[in-house]
This record gives C-alpha cells, sequence and structure tokens, in this order.
C-alpha cells in the first residue's frame, strides 16, 4: 500500500503524450490526476480502461493499472473488470466516435446496468487520429471533412439526453478550459455509487479550430442538479449544448448485488449423480 | 428388433420416440435414460425439434448400451409414435430397417410411409385408450412402460426413473405416471421380462454436453463468464449462472458477443479466469475480441458449440464446419489454442485443459464443441479429475524495473495484477515493447511477435494433443465430435479382419506436426473424416505437410449426425 500522500504530478507515468499542441485532453489529463490526488487513491488500486482514440491514449499517460482495448470496447472491458474486481476504482475514458458511434450500444447497456465506474467522453465532436471526420456529435452541416463533403446531413447525438434515457444515475457536463471545475466534477463522479457519465467538451485545435470559440460560449446549467428525469431532460433540451454542470444525480442501487457464496465445487458435481 | 429382443437385449439398443408438442416425447426419453442408467447400462440421448419454440414437434434418439456411448448407431431398433403429426420430418434422423419394430397407436392413424417402407414391424398399442383409463392419465408415461419392456429393462427401474425425473410435478402426476407406464409394461407384449432389480453396478453420472462443458470450466477455476444467449449454447450459460453464484463467482448477460468477449478480457486482466460460450454467428463477432486477448496476452477461453453454417445457418443442428475460422481467424499473426472434446465426457476435460493451457500460456482459446456434443444427454462414469499444475505465472512482488511483456526463458512473462503495487503497465492490443509502451518499431514487433509464437510452439503439450487407437496401415484422422463414429467404424472394420488405426486430435493448434507424423508412420491409407462440406481438416493437415498425398477425405455437412456405417461404407466401397 501506498503510504506517502500523493501529489497529481505522481499519477504522470511520464510517457509522453501524441496529442496535438493545445488539444484539450490534456487539461483532462491533468484533471483526472488532481482528482486522484484529491481522493488519495492508491495508483494500484485505479485501472484507466479505453478504447481507441485520440482521448483513449489517456492510460498509457496515467500512472496506475490500465489497459487500452478496442475500438468502441472500453465499457465492456471495464465491466468484467469491476465485476471480477470490484474493490477497484475502474476509469474508463475515451472520445465521442469511441463512446457513441462504434461503441453506442455498449453506452446504452453500461448506462442501464448502474455499475460502479466513472465514464469519460472526451468530446471534440470529430475524429481527429484520423484526420478529421465527422463524428456523431457534429453538426450535420459541418462540411470539412472530405468523407463527407456536404456534411454528414444527419442530426447530432444528443449524449446527456440518451445517457439519461437509458438510466445513467450521474450525468455531468465539464470543459477542458474550466479545469478546477472539471476536477471537482471528476470528484464527484468517481465517488457517486453507481455509473457516472462525465462528459467533457474538449476542443481539437487541429481539425475543429472553431472549437476556440467554445471559451466565450460555455455557460453554468441554468438548474442542476436534478433527481427527476424529466427536468433533467427539459434542462437537457432547452440547453445549447455548452451547458456546464453536474445534471443529473440519482440514488439506487449498484449492480451487481453482491452474493456470499453458498457452495462447493463438489456438491455442484453431486447433481449429476444418477 | 422383431418382437422380442433377443440376444441383444442390453447390449446395444437404439430406440426413438416422436411426438407433436406437449406430446411428451422428450420426458419420455429422459425417464428411460435415466432407467438405462438405473439398469447400468451406458446410454446416449439426443433430440431433435421442428422449428417452432414451442408446441412443435419433437423427437428423443437414445442409444443404451452396455459399453460407454458416444454416437447414434446406424439404425433405430424400436420406434414409439405417441402420434404421427408432423413426424415424417424426422424420417432421415430415425433411420430403419426390416428389423425394426414401430409401436404404433391406432388412434393417432397409420405409420407415415417414410416409415413404414422400412419394412419394419408395426405393432399397435393403444397409448391413447389406456392413458385415459388412468386419472389424469398421460399417453408418453404408458409409451415408456412399453418401451422400457421391449428393451428388457426391469418395471422397477422404469418405475424409479418416473418418480425421480417427475418429482417436480407434484405427487399426483407421479402417481399417474407410475400407474400408466405399468400397463405400458403389461401390454408392450415383451415375452420375457427381466429381473426385477434397481441395484446400479456402478455409480453413474447423467450429464450433457453443454454441461460438461460448464463444468470443465469450474473445474478449470473459471469464475467469470459473460454471454450473450445464442442456440446450441445457451444451455451452458443458463447451467453455470447459478453455480457460479454459489462458488463466489458472476456471469453476466452481455448486450451482444462483442461486449461478451470484452468482458471476458476485463475478468481475466483482473486476475480471474474467465470465458465465454456462443455459437457459429458469436464467434464470428468475437475475431477482434480475442485478437486483442492474443496481443496483449490476457488469457482467455471461447466455447464454440458449432452448428450448421455459414450465416445463421440451421441453428439447432449440428456440424464441424468452424474449424477454418477457429484455426485462421484473427487478422495479423495471432497464434492461439484451438481444442475439440471428443466426447460428452471428454468436454469436461478439454474444456479444463483449455481454460487451464489459456491461462499459464496467456493467450486466447477456442474449444469447438458442437450442437451434436453439446446437446446430447449421456449416461457415463464420473469424468475423473486430472492434475494440471498449469497456473498462471504471476508476478506478486514486481520491482519498479518490472516489465509485463519481458522476454524470458521461455517467453511466458509473469504477469501482475491490478491492485498490486509497483506491478502496473497498461495492457495493449497496439504493439508494444516489453514494459508494453505502444511501439511501431520493426524490433519491437519482430521481437513481442516471435514470444507470442514461441510460447506456444515450444510448450510440451504432452499425449493429451490426440487419442490414439490401433497400429494399422488403414488410419482414420479425426477431430472432435466426429470421434465416437469413427472409432465405433475403427472396431467395426478390425471386426471384419482389417487392421485399422485411429487418430482423435484433441489438439488442433498449434498442430502436433511431429507428433502426428510419429502417429502416421507405416501407414498405407489414410481416411479424414469430419462433417463439414469442404474438408476443413483435411486441408488444414494439407497445409501442415502432414498428410499424404493419397489420402481420402470423407467430409459430409450436418445436419444429420455421422454415423459408423456410412464411415465403413466409404472405406470398404473404396477398395
Amino acid at each position: 500500500m501506498t503510504t506517502v500522500a500523493l501529489k497529481a504530478k505522481d499519477y504522470k507515468s511520464g510517457v509522453k503524450p501524441i496529442w496535438c499542441p493545445g488539444c484539450g485532453h490534456f487539461a483532462v489529463f491533468a484533471a483526472i490526476t488532481r482528482a486522484l490526488a484529491y481522493l488519495e487513491l492508491p495508483k494500484e488500486r485505479v485501472a484507466m480502461i479505453s478504447g481507441i482514440g485520440c482521448s483513449s491514449r489517456l492510460p498509457a499517460y496515467v500512472d496506475s493499472y490500465g489497459f487500452h482495448g478496442l475500438h468502441g470496447r472500453a465499457l465492456p472491458l471495464a465491466t468484467g473488470l469491476k465485476v471480477a474486481r470490484p474493490e477497484l476504482n475502474v476509469l474508463v475514458a475515451g472520445g465521442d466516435g469511441d463512446g457513441f458511434s462504434i461503441g453506442g450500444n455498449h453506452f446504452l447497456h453500461a448506462c442501464r446496468r448502474n455499475i460502479d465506474l466513472t465514464y469519460i467522453v472526451m468530446d471534440n465532436r470529430v475524429y481527429g487520429m484520423t484526420k478529421g471526420q465527422a463524428s456523431p456529435t457534429t453538426a450535420p452541416d459541418w462540411a470539412k471533412s472530405k468523407m463527407t463533403p456536404h456534411g454528414t446531413g444527419v442530426r447530432r447525438f444528443q449524449p446527456a439526453a440518451i445517457a439519461l434515457s437509458a438510466g445513467a444515475t450521474f450525468i455531468a457536463r465539464g470543459y477542458s478550459g474550466d479545469p478546477k471545475g472539471l476536477t471537482h466534477m471528476l470528484v464527484e463522479a468517481i465517488t457517486h455509487p453507481g455509473f457516472s457519465f462525465l462528459h467533457v467538451l474538449s476542443p481539437c485545435i487541429t481539425f475543429r479550430p472553431d472549437q476556440r470559440s467554445w471559451k466565450t460560449g460555455v455557460h453554468a446549467f441554468a438548474e442542476g442538479p436534478f433527481e427527476e428525469p424529466v427536468e433533467a431532460a427539459r434542462e437537457i433540451h432547452a440547453d445549447d449544448g455548452l451547458g456546464l454542470g453536474v445534471l443529473y444525480a440519482e440514488k439506487l442501487p449498484v449492480w451487481p448485488p453482491h452474493i456470499k457464496p453458498s457452495g462447493s465445487l463438489a456438491e455442484v458435481e453431486r447433481e449429476f449423480l444418477t | 428388433m422383431k418382437g422380442e429382443m433377443g440376444e441383444k437385449r442390453n447390449t446395444d439398443i437404439s430406440v426413438a420416440i416422436t411426438g407433436s408438442g406437449g406430446s411428451g416425447a422428450v420426458t419420455a426419453g429422459l425417464i428411460l435414460l435415466d432407467a438405462a442408467a438405473r439398469a447400468g447400462l451406458y446410454g446416449l440421448m439426443m433430440r431433435s425439434y421442428g422449428p417452432q419454440i414451442r408446441g412443435g414437434e419433437s423427437a428423443s434418439l437414445l442409444r443404451f448400451s452396455s459399453r460407454p456411448v458416444a454416437c447414434m448407431d446406424d439404425h433405430v431398433d424400436l420406434l414409439v409414435g405417441l402420434d404421427w403429426r408432423n413426424a415424417g420430418r424426422f424420417a432421415q434422423e430415425i433411420p430403419l430397417t426390416s428389423a425394426s419394430l414401430v409401436l404404433s397407436d391406432p388412434a393417432a392413424g397409420a405409420v407415415p410411409t417414410s416409415f413404414a417402407a422400412s419394412g419394419a414391424e408395426i405393432r399397435e398399442l393403444a397409448f391413447k385408450a389406456h392413458a385415459e383409463g388412468v386419472a389424469k392419465g398421460r399417453l408418453n408415461m404408458v409409451a415408456v412402460g412399453a418401451a422400457g419392456a421391449l428393451c428388457g429393462l426391469a418395471q422397477g427401474v422404469i418405475d424409479a426413473a418416473v418418480r425421480k425425473t417427475l418429482a417436480g410435478k407434484g405427487s399426483e402426476v407421479v402417481e399417474q405416471a407410475v400407474v400408466c407406464a405399468s400397463i405400458g409394461y403389461e401390454q408392450a407384449g415383451a415375452a420375457d421380462p427381466a429381473p426385477d432389480s434397481t441395484s446400479k453396478s456402478a455409480e453413474r453420472w447423467n450429464i450433457s454436453g453443454n454441461e460438461a462443458c460448464g463444468l470443465g470450466g469450474l473445474r478449470g477455476g473459471v469464475r467469470f463468464v459473460a454471454a450473450y444467449p445464442i442456440t446450441p449454447a445457451s444451455d451452458i450459460l443458463e447451467w453455470l449462472a447459478p453455480r457460479l453464484e454459489r462458488l463466489g463467482g458472476s456471469l453476466v448477460q452481455a448486450e451482444d458477443e462483442l461486449a461478451s468477449v470484452n468482458m471476458i478480457i476485463g475478468a481475466s486482466y483482473g486476475g480471474v479466469p474467465a470465458m465465454t460460450a456462443t455459437s457459429g454467428p458469436g464467434l464470428s463477432l468475437m475475431q477482434e475480441g480475442l485478437g486483442l486477448a492474443v496481443a496483449s496476452e490476457t488469457p482467455v477461453v471461447v466455447i464454440n458449440v458449432t452448428r450448421g453454417g455459414p450465416s445463421t445457418g440451421i441453428p439447432t443442428k449440428s456440424e464441424q464446419s468452424d474449424l477454418n475460422i477457429a484455426v485462421n481467424g484473427m487478422h495479423g499473426d495471432a497464434p492461439h489454442l484451438v481444442l475439440a472434446p471428443l466426447n460428452v465426457p471428454d468436454c469436461v476435460f478439454t474444456t479444463q485443459w483449455a481454460i487451464r493451457l489459456a491461462e499459464h500460456l496467456q493467450t486466447a482459446a477456442i474449444v469447438l464443441s458442437d450442437q451434436s456434443l453439446g446437446q446430447a444427454r449421456t449416461v457415463i462414469d464420473p469424468p475423473g479429475e486430472r492434475e494440471m499444475p498449469l497456473e498462471r505465472v504471476a508476478e506478486p512482488s514486481p520491482q519498479a524495473d518490472y516489465r509485463r511483456y519481458a522476454l524470458t526463458g521461455d517467453d511466458i512473462s509473469p504477469m501482475t495484477l491490478p491492485g498490486i503495487a509497483h506491478g502496473m503497465y497498461t495492457a495493449d492490443g497496439l504493439e508494444h515493447d516489453e514494459l508494453g509502451i505502444p511501439s511501431s518499431l520493426a524490433a519491437d514487433h519482430h521481437r513481442q511477435l516471435n514470444k507470442r509464437r514461441d510460447k506456444i510452439n515450444a510448450f510440451d503439450f504432452g499425449a493429451d494433443w490426440a487419442e490414439l487407437q490401433g497400429d494399422g496401415a488403414l488410419c482414420l484422422i479425426c477431430w472432435g465430435s466426429a470421434s465416437g463414429a469413427v472409432f465405433e467404424a475403427g472396431a467395426r472394420l478390425r471386426a471384419q479382419g482389417m487392421s485399422v488405426r485411429v487418430i482423435a486430435l484433441r489438439l488442433l493448434a498449434p498442430l502436433r506436426c511431429d507428433a502426428l507424423t510419429q502417429a502416421l508412420a507405416d501407414v498405407e491409407c489414410t481416411w479424414v473424416v469430419e462433417q463439414n462440406h469442404s474438408g476443413q481438416l483435411y486441408h488444414y493437415l494439407k497445409s501442415q505437410g502432414v498428410l499424404a498425398d493419397d489420402a481420402h477425405l470423407l467430409a459430409r455437412p450436418g445436419p444429420i449426425p455421422l454415423r459408423p456405417g456410412e464411415i465403413v461404407n466409404a472405406i470398404t466401397e473404396n477398395g
């Protein structure tokens, strides 16, 4: 066990991030290390699980246990780990493509399960690693990708609204440009018993320089956190997508329930006797 | 089986019971199997269904013998028709001869021509009328008594089997069933009822192949399972769920197979031996996850209960057509393990072995069972547990210079687990260096590729890679579930005076080429026998250079089970 109090920098592995200068993910990474230090979580008790994408590189940069798995499959991998080892602090990190497109089905079912995971999605509304294609959260008229020269023409995926209707018990939105607020939110998300979804606006300066305007566009949610889904839904739909704060927090038993072992393999085998 | 069983009684009898939905053909089969076990016989029961979810016609196919039974016989000695609605659809699965006996209820109409054309003797027995004479009587119980009598089973064992099988249904149901069965027993016209004895000669197990795979997993230490329901693998999961719970483990019903394979990778990364069970469509979806297990060196096991393919195929019927995807499925160079149980009791051993091998070698293992094994119910000698000192190589107290993917003498790198201080690393599907840090350098890629190959290839798998029988110049090579019919075909050919060798492969990847070449020494004629369309094992063995140029192939796709007679015929007709 670690006995000396750790500082935020102690949670950095020293591996150099692949991110572009100015990327919002640097600030999210820093906020995560500050939250871990604030909570005094022993490094070896933390597991950082991710899929594929720019933000999914995070586990290598955090000095904890980690798994950089498959594109879209971070949540199931983390679910298996948490069910098998419930005493660990399991954090899941990824981007908007990883979580809402290829991993969309797992997002829905992880929300439903209320398993005690913290899911951090760094949303920059673009596929950065594959050099600038539209993601599920990209506006339909964004025509800067060669793959969708007229824009996607497809409505935006609404992460907070979908998490709410799928049954997530903690929903918040943060912004990489507000590191202090983000750190607070991370602490709340990690300590929330059950599935916590933290949607982080994290601009991609390289492919979405227009996202520099988020700095002036972000604002606190008018109200919240709510305990009633209907009220949270109203706030989400009234918002322009740049509202920040904890939107929804519900107390619900954590899944799966703990069941005490009650038998032996020898007893199981005796059932086969004719 | 004209009339009396004569010499054949209690040695080797095949029975089929057919009926439409709700008639109780399957319950009748389960009772007969239990009664045979009580009489000291071994047995095998397969079920066949029409496509309806509920209420469709069904058939129980049984074989009893004084020796262990691993496949269906060529013909059915006794066919019991509870009724004949849609029974014609089973004609191919229930081959009769002129020596067979058909029990038919006159109230159910004429025996379908597809059965009657065999020239089998048809004997009438009024199941329905006799059952109606008993309060709440069921005609399938009359049939159980009659079939049991004709098989030479003592009335006492039938009575006991009825009581045990129906115990959960309440005393009223049990009592009517006992009365109906005794009426059937008397009415069957068996010339010489067997002496009444319920004493068992030995302790036996009544177990299905899917249960046996589940048990093998538990014996292997599996305490986490994640899976998506799929026919014909779901029984494994339904059997495991409550038992894992009792043993302190967990089963998660995943949202799809992409999730289930990644869930078991997560649990195994946490140090808990983990497996999933699926069938062809699920195995296809799991390929990317299996590649991740190989690259990140995380032990996982997939039980693939093969059904007819490709695509949705024939979900309720058996085939051995997933060998190609199991051996060659993942992208990139991804060495892993592929094993196949040879019969129902071997499902226990092979699954346990697969778990221990995957744990020890830190890789993915695919176990190729199939519907014919998985959904077969057998009476067997209890499968003993073998010592398997194949532990996961752990690093319980790592130092600061810990390297998760260190190149060691046997290329197995000691593994830390979350919770262990100073052992932190990030498992990765990206190519990496010894520390686990992503790397696209040629040297790192080559070193890790070699390591992942050599740790498996250099491992001593011992003698369990195959079951070998005989040393004849004629050699039958098979794998997995075909082994039952092939071993029996080998025995029949020997009885004809031929000198026969059988090689039944249990370990398919890595293929033990040296051992196989040695096992094939002095063979003059080779037959590869498998239940698929393209000869997947044949071409695999050819590609590895272990098969003679003039080797013969008997590849017959599903859905009808391979029978020993067709193997014998193929070989003898070829000269």
